[in-house]
């Protein structure tokens, strides 16, 4: 690697290889920046601007825009951190996220954010939208209340698992979100199986594996064993 | 000149139980032992630990729970007018909680399957008696309704979270819960 091809990242040296993104060479150097759209294995959809650093005095996502000699961008600033919990607080009133109930809890990566960003409540109104839950399929449940539109399965299932089980619907605040291409809209009519990649995509709870909820008892899992900015996620090898 | 100082005057602390389960209380009365220190710097209003009815003037209000009915945000309003700081505490305060599980659910539907179609329950009717404080169309959280200082969330709020937002608070920090003590579950 070539010494100069760094930029700064909250004044610590980054080094990247050319057409690496902030994201990318920020993690690859073990640095954390919020997220919740993006992920290692798949490619940008740069939706949900959890990532939105400002570089050289601007604001940019740092998953879709390439790293470039002697850039100074600024990640976990107050300023950006309290953009980033109001993106979380939206997030939270547009959907039903009620914790106490979810099997994902202390795996979730929504929740492990708002803990990081210290969000302590939701501040908007909330909205409470009438979303469906899918239990067709014998193995996977579906709870569309917690739905953040990452896209995540849709990519998944598209390019790893071939089979284009999700896509991206419905119009307006409340009523978009992920749904089901079978002609039902059910996922039981779908060639969708357990094994699939999209089934352990999802960062919150919508896609959930039947019969293994509580497997890990709350109080041991991923987010309660050490906070999300010291898990940064590795590319699966 | 040499006149005795007075000890600081103990700070008055009100707390309630609205749409809740009373849980977050049970939290509260989990600091164990340390609430002998608690109560050498605090004394209680209007609480269900002292049975006072009505809130006075305080420094602090806690309320658990969020609002289901016309008297819970009849409650909240006294307490906002009476307490110089309010917190939110717990997860149904903060955004509804299990009782706003019901929102997605027309509240006469919600009534008449409960009280007179719902088989092995006593059909007697949805009870109207005007000593009942009429249930609200939705759940909401506190902050709907009246500026709220400070959240703890939780189901419950751990025990050493409500310690250590309390100690902050009455020492005069902006509380700050670490790893571990901040959680929505």
């Amino acid at each position: 690697m070539n010494a100069t091809t760094t930029f700064h990242l909250d004044g610590e040296e980054i080094p990247f290889t050319p057409g690496q993104t902030i994201m990318q060479a920020a993690v690859a150097a073990g640095t954390y920046i919020p997220h919740l759209c993006w992920h290692p294995d798949f490619q940008v959809n740069g939706s949900c601007k959890l990532c939105t650093v400002k570089v050289n005095g601007r604001f940019g996502s740092s998953c879709t825009m390439e790293a470039q000699v002697g850039m100074e961008v600024e990640n976990r600033t107050a300023e950006i951190d309290d953009k980033r919990r109001t993106l979380l607080q939206m997030l939270f009133v547009e959907g039903n996220h009620f914790c106490p109930s979810c099997e994902k809890s202390g795996d979730c990566s929504l929740q492990a954010t708002a803990y990081e960003l210290k969000m302590m409540s939701p501040h908007f109104d909330m909205f409470y939208p009438d979303r469906p839950v899918d239990a067709s399929h014998p193995d996977v449940l579906l709870d569309f209340n917690r739905c953040i539109m990452c896209g995540l399965c849709v990519a998944a299932s598209r390019d790893v698992d071939g089979k284009n089980v999700f896509y991206m619907g419905g119009r307006g605040l409340l009523g978009r979100r992920v749904h089901i291409s079978s002609e039902s809209g059910r996922l039981a009519d779908t060639g969708f199986a357990v094994t699939d990649r999209a089934a352990s995509i999802c960062p919150v709870g919508v896609i959930l594996p039947k019969r293994r909820g509580f497997a890990v008892p709350i109080g041991q899992r991923k987010y309660d064993l050490a906070p999300i900015s010291e898990q940064v996620k590795v590319k699966t090898p | 000149m040499n006149a005795p100082i007075a000890p600081p005057r103990k700070l008055r602390v009100a707390t309630a139980s609205l749409a809740g389960c009373f849980g977050c209380h049970m939290s509260i009365l989990d600091i164990d032992e340390r609430i002998l220190k608690l109560l050498d710097l605090i004394e209680f209003d209007r609480s269900p630990l002292t049975d006072i009815k009505h809130c006075g003037p305080c420094d602090l209000g806690i309320i658990e729970g969020g609002l289901c009915n016309a008297e819970n945000v009849h409650v909240l309003r006294e307490f906002r007018k009476n307490c110089k700081i309010l917190l939110a505490l717990g997860a149904c305060a903060i955004n509804g909680g299990l009782p706003a599980q019901r929102n997605h659910l027309d509240l006469r539907d919600v009534l008449e399957e409960v009280y007179q179609t719902e088989y092995l329950v006593t059909h007697g009717g949805i009870p109207n008696d005007p000593e009942l404080p009429l249930p609200l169309n939705k759940v909401h959280p506190l902050h709907e309704v009246v500026k709220v200082d400070y959240f703890l969330p939780g189901c419950p709020p751990p025990a050493d979270a409500i310690w250590k937002l309390l100690t902050d608070l009455l020492a005069g920090r902006t509380p700050n819960l670490g790893h571990g003590l901040l959680h929505y579950d």
